[in-house]
C-alpha cells in the first residue's frame, strides 16, 4: 500500500530520474552509453562501491557514521594478500575472502565494542581507528604497491560474459565479484526485512531509548553492525586487488567520502532511522554514472569530480531541507498546541 | 471497597545523598483513575521509576495485586501488568505503526525473525482495543502527537495491563485532544484497567480523577478524594505556599501609546489587527491554536513582515526587517517554546542571561569584563529568585520556571519599552507560574509595557489589564478582565456559545 504521497516523499523516485536523464543525455550526445561495453564497465566501477555503500547504509540508519571502513578494508587486504604471498599458497581464492573478512570483522568489532559498549560518539571512534588501520598498514607493515598471490590473480580473470561493443569492437568483461555484490544485496535485504536484529538497527536510528525500554539488546546490536561492516569491508577489500591484479595499499581510501554521500543521496536519513538498499544502489549509480560516463560526451575526467561534488551538494542539501521542514512543522505544532 | 491493585509504603531512595524520596506511600484500586500530583523534583518521576522497576527503593514495601515484592525488575513490574507511557512516547518515529506496536510483543517472546504478518495481526488486535482508526503503514513520525500517544497506549494494551501510568500525558496536547484523551482513559477504566495519571495541571486533576495524591520534596502532603480539593489547597499542597491572586490593574494615568499597530495584515495568518499599548499596561491576546496569535507577535518582533499596515513605537511608524531592528527598538519577545527558540540550554545560566547586553559589557578593545558580567548576573539571579546553585551551571540543569526567569532576565537586562511573552507559563510548575505572574505585574508597574499571548485563561484573567480576543486571524472582541469570565473568554475564542 503506498500511496501517492507517501511516493513524493522518497527520493529513490528522484534519483532514479536523474539517472535515466542523465543515461538519456550521455547516449544523445554520444550514442556510446546504452553499449553492452559501456554498461558492463559501469558494473564494474560499481561493485567496490556498491559492496562499502551496503555497510555505510546500515551504520548510518542506525545513526551512526562511519568513516574506517576504507581503512580496513585496505589493512584486510593487504595483511591477507602479504601473507598469502609469503606462504606460497595456491588453493583457493576463498581462503584470502574468509581471511580478509575475518581481519575487518575483528577491526569493526573494535569500533562497535568503542561505540557499543563505551557508548563513545562513533565519528570520533571511527576518524581514530580508520586513521589507527592506515598508520599501522604503512608503519608496521610498510605498505606499498605489491603484486597479488595466483590464486587472487586467477580469479581476478574470471568473467561471467564478455560484451562486445559492435561498432568500435571494444570489449568488456563482467567480473565474478559482480556476485558477491549480489550476495551481499540478498544478505542484507534478508537481514534487515526478516530479522529482529535487523529492525533493531533500524528501532536504534529511530530512537535508541525506546529501542532500550522495548528490549532491544542496543550494545549487542552495534557490537554486531559495525563488526559485520567490517567482514563487508574486509571482503571488498580482496575484491578490489582481484579486479586491479595487484595490491595498492592506496587504492581504497579516500573513498569512504564519495560512498557516504552516494547513500545519503539514495535516500538515507543522515540522522538514522531511514535508508532503503534500492536507494543506496540508486545513488552509488548516479555517482558511478557521473565518474565514469563523462567522458563519453566529452567532459574531461577531472570535471567529473565538479559534478560529483555538485550533485553531493544539491542531492546531500534538498534531503537535509526536507528533514528541516518536516521538523520545523511538527515543532512548531507541538509548540502551537 | 474495591481490591487495591497497587500498595506501596513507606518507600525512600536516594541518589548520591540526596534524598529523592522520603517514605512515600501510595494506594491505587482496581479499576481507579488516581492522580499523582507534584512539581517538579517532588520525586514523581522517582516513584514512578520505582513502581515500574526502574530504580530498587532503599526502603519501603511494594505490594502489586496483593503480592508483596522485596524486589521488582523492569520486565517482572510489566509481567504484573504495570505498563508506562513516558511523556516521549517511547516510539519509534521512522517505524511504521504497525511495527511500533507488534515489536514490543516479539522482543518479549524473544523472537529473533520478523514475521510481518504476525506484526499485522498483533497491531490490528492492538488499535481494535480503543477503536484508534489510524494507517498501519504509516510512519509514526508522521502522526500527530495526540495519535502518537494513543499509539503508545495501544503498545501498552497489548501486555494485559492492570495499572498504566502516564506521565505527563496531557502536556504536548490541545484542549481537544486532551478531552479525547480522556474519553480513551475513562474506557480503558471501565474494563477494570486502573490508571495513574500524573499531572500538575488542577483542572484535569479534577476533571479525570477520582483520587489524588500529591508530593512535594520526597515526601507525601495530601492525599484524598478529589472531591475535596479545591484550586487554593491544590496550589498550598504543591507548593508549600499560599497564593492569592486578584487581577492586574495599572495604577498609573495612561499614557501616550509606546507602541500602536494600525490595519496589520499578513495574507493567511491575521487581519485588519489595530490596537494600542500604553506604559504600565498588560495587554492579553488569546485564542486557539491557528487563529493567528503566534504570527501577530513574531511580526511585531520582526521575525516576519506584515503585507500591510503599520506599527508605531513612540508615535513613529518603524519597519523592522529583521529580529535585530526589534531589539533595537526595544522589543523583547519570549517565545512559547522557550527550550529551542529561547536558550542554548548547554551553555551556563550566565552567559544565556547577558547575551542580549553583550556589547555593553565589553570594553573599548571589544574584550568581555568578567567583573561587570558577575554583578550584572548576581543583580538578576537575586532580582528573580531564580533557584541557581551556580550561575556557570549549564541552563538546563535549571527546572521549566527557572529557565524562563532566566530567559526574562535575559531580556530585562536590556533597555526594553515592550516585552512579548508568548505562553509565559507554559509547562511551568505552579509555584513558579505564580512568580512570573507577579514578576510581570512588577515590570509592569514600573513603566514596561507586557503583551502576553496565551490559552491559559484564568492566567490571561489574573495578569492582563484588557484582553484581546482572536479568532481566524482577526480581534474579534476587547473585554475588561474585571468583568468578564473564563467562559465567556471560551465561548469567544471558540465561537461556540
Amino acid at each position: 500500500m503506498i500511496s501517492i504521497r507517501s511516493m513524493t516523499r522518497r527520493s529513490e523516485p528522484y534519483v532514479f530520474a536523474a539517472i535515466v536523464a542523465l543515461s538519456l543525455l550521455i547516449q544523445a550526445r554520444s550514442g556510446q552509453f546504452f553499449t553492452g561495453n559501456n554498461l558492463v564497465d559501469l558494473a564494474r566501477a560499481l561493485i567496490v562501491p556498491a559492496l562499502f555503500s551496503i555497510g555505510c547504509m546500515l551504520v548510518i540508519v542506525s545513526g551512526g557514521i562511519d568513516v574506517s571502513f576504507t581503512a580496513i578494508a585496505s589493512l584486510a587486504m593487504y595483511v591477507t594478500d602479504k601473507t598469502l604471498l609469503a606462504s606460497g599458497y595456491s588453493g583457493s581464492v576463498l581462503l584470502a575472502y574468509a581471511m580478509s573478512g575475518a581481519l575487518g570483522l575483528l577491526m569493526g568489532a573494535l569500533n562497535g565494542g568503542l561505540i557499543g559498549f563505551l557508548k563513545l560518539p562513533t565519528l570520533v571512534v571511527t576518524l581514530g581507528t580508520g586513521s589507527l588501520f592506515t598508520g599501522v598498514m604503512y608503519g608496521v607493515f610498510a605498505a606499498s604497491a605489491s603484486d597479488v598471490p595466483p590464486a587472487i590473480a586467477a580469479h581476478g580473470k574470471q568473467t561471467l560474459f564478455t560484451a562486445v561493443n559492435l561498432e568500435s569492437g571494444l570489449t568488456s568483461n563482467m567480473p565474478s565479484q559482480v556476485l558477491i555484490l549480489v550476495g551481499a544485496l540478498v544478505l542484507v535485504f534478508l537481514l534487515i526485512r526478516y530479522t529482529m536484529l535487523g529492525r533493531g538497527i533500524y528501532a536504534i536510528g529511530g530512537d535508541e531509548a525506546a529501542a532500550e525500554r522495548a528490549g532491544f539488546s542496543v550494545a549487542w546490536i552495534k557490537l554486531f553492525l559495525y563488526s559485520f561492516v567490517g567482514l563487508l569491508a574486509g571482503i571488498t577489500g580482496v575484491a578490489r586487488i582481484s579486479m586491479i591484479s595487484y595490491a595498492d595499499p592506496s587504492t581504497m581510501l579516500g573513498m569512504e567520502l564519495t560512498v557516504i554521500a552516494a547513500v545519503v543521496l539514495g535516500g538515507t536519513r543522515v540522522t538514522g532511522g531511514l535508508g532503503t538498499l534500492t536507494g543506496t544502489i540508486f545513488g552509488v549509480t548516479l555517482m558511478t554514472i557521473l565518474a565514469n560516463s563523462l567522458i563519453l560526451i566529452g567532459i574531461p575526467t577531472y570535471w567529473s569530480r565538479v559534478f560529483t561534488g555538485a550533485v553531493i551538494i544539491v542531492g546531500t542539501g534538498v534531503s537535509a531541507r526536507q528533514i528541516g521542514s518536516a521538523r520545523r512543522r511538527v515543532r512548531t505544532l507541538q509548540k502551537e498546541a | 471497597m474495591a481490591a487495591s491493585i497497587l500498595k506501596v509504603v513507606g518507600i525512600a531512595k536516594s541518589f548520591g545523598g540526596v534524598q529523592a524520596l522520603k517514605g512515600v506511600s501510595l494506594e491505587i484500586d482496581a479499576g481507579e483513575i488516581h492522580c499523582l500530583a507534584g512539581e517538579n523534583g517532588s520525586g514523581k518521576s522517582t516513584l514512578i521509576k520505582v513502581i515500574s522497576g526502574v530504580h530498587e527503593p532503599d526502603a519501603g514495601s511494594i505490594e502489586i495485586v496483593g503480592r508483596r515484592l522485596s524486589r521488582l525488575s523492569p520486565m517482572e513490574a510489566i509481567a504484573l501488568g504495570i505498563q508506562v507511557i513516558y511523556q516521549d512516547f517511547s516510539v519509534f518515529p521512522n517505524l511504521s505503526v504497525m511495527e511500533n506496536l507488534a515489536l514490543n510483543m516479539e522482543l518479549m517472546d524473544k523472537r529473533a525473525l520478523m514475521n510481518w504478518g504476525r506484526a499485522r495481526a498483533i497491531a490490528a488486535h492492538a488499535v481494535s482495543l480503543i477503536g484508534f482508526e489510524v494507517d498501519l503503514d504509516e510512519r509514526v513520525e508522521n502522526l500527530s502527537v495526540a495519535d502518537r500517544q494513543l499509539v503508545a497506549i495501544c503498545r501498552a494494551l497489548l501486555h494485559d495491563s492492570k495499572l498504566i501510568i502516564m506521565d505527563e500525558p496531557t502536556s504536548a496536547l490541545t484542549k481537544k485532544e486532551v478531552k479525547a484523551l480522556f474519553a480513551v482513559i475513562k474506557s480503558l477504566q471501565s474494563r477494570g484497567i486502573s490508571i495513574l495519571f500524573v499531572s500538575h495541571k488542577l483542572d484535569e486533576v479534577f476533571e479525570i480523577s477520582e483520587r489524588f495524591t500529591i508530593l512535594r520534596n520526597g515526601e507525601n502532603v495530601a492525599a484524598g478524594s478529589t472531591e475535596e480539593l479545591d484550586h487554593r489547597t491544590f496550589a498550598f499542597h504543591m507548593t508549600g505556599r499560599e497564593f492569592a491572586e486578584a487581577s492586574y490593574k495599572s495604577d498609573r494615568a495612561p499614557g501616550p501609546p509606546v507602541l500602536s499597530v494600525k490595519g496589520l495584515s499578513q495574507v493567511g495568518s491575521y487581519e485588519g489587527i489595530s490596537f494600542d499599548l500604553a506604559q504600565g499596561e498588560i495587554l492579553g491576546i488569546t485564542g486557539l491554536l491557528g487563529s493567528g496569535r503566534t504570527e501577530l507577535v513574531e511580526t511585531l518582533f520582526g521575525i516576519s513582515s506584515p503585507d500591510s499596515g503599520s506599527i508605531e513605537i513612540a508615535g513613529r511608524e518603524v519597519r523592522m526587517r529583521s529580529v535585530k531592528d526589534a531589539i533595537a527598538l526595544g522589543i523583547g519577545y519570549v517565545p512559547s517554546d522557550r527550550l529551542t527558540e529561547g536558550l542554548f540550554l548547554p551553555q551556563s545560566i550566565e552567559r544565556n542571561a547577558v547575551i542580549g547586553v553583550l556589547g555593553r559589557l565589553c570594553n573599548s578593545l571589544g574584550l568581555l569584563n568578567r567583573r561587570a558580567v558577575a554583578e550584572l548576573m548576581s543583580k538578576w539571579i537575586a532580582e528573580l529568585s531564580i533557584a541557581a546553585k551556580d550561575p556557570s551551571l549549564p541552563v538546563k540543569t535549571l527546572s521549566g520556571g527557572n529557565q524562563q526567569k532566566v530567559v526574562l532576565a535575559r531580556w530585562l537586562a536590556s533597555e526594553l519599552s515592550v516585552l512579548i511573552l508568548n505562553g509565559p507559563t507554559m509547562g511551568v510548575d505552579i509555584g513558579a507560574k505564580y512568580d512570573i505572574h507577579a514578576l510581570m505585574r512588577e515590570l509592569a508597574s514600573k513603566g514596561l509595557a507586557i503583551i502576553i499571548v496565551s490559552d491559559d485563561l484564568p492566567e490571561v484573567l489574573a495578569c492582563a489589564s484588557r484582553i484581546l480576543v482572536m479568532r481566524d486571524g482577526a480581534f474579534i472582541q476587547e473585554l475588561e478582565p474585571a468583568t468578564t469570565t473564563e467562559s465567556r473568554l471560551g465561548e469567544l475564542s471558540t465561537g461556540v456559545a
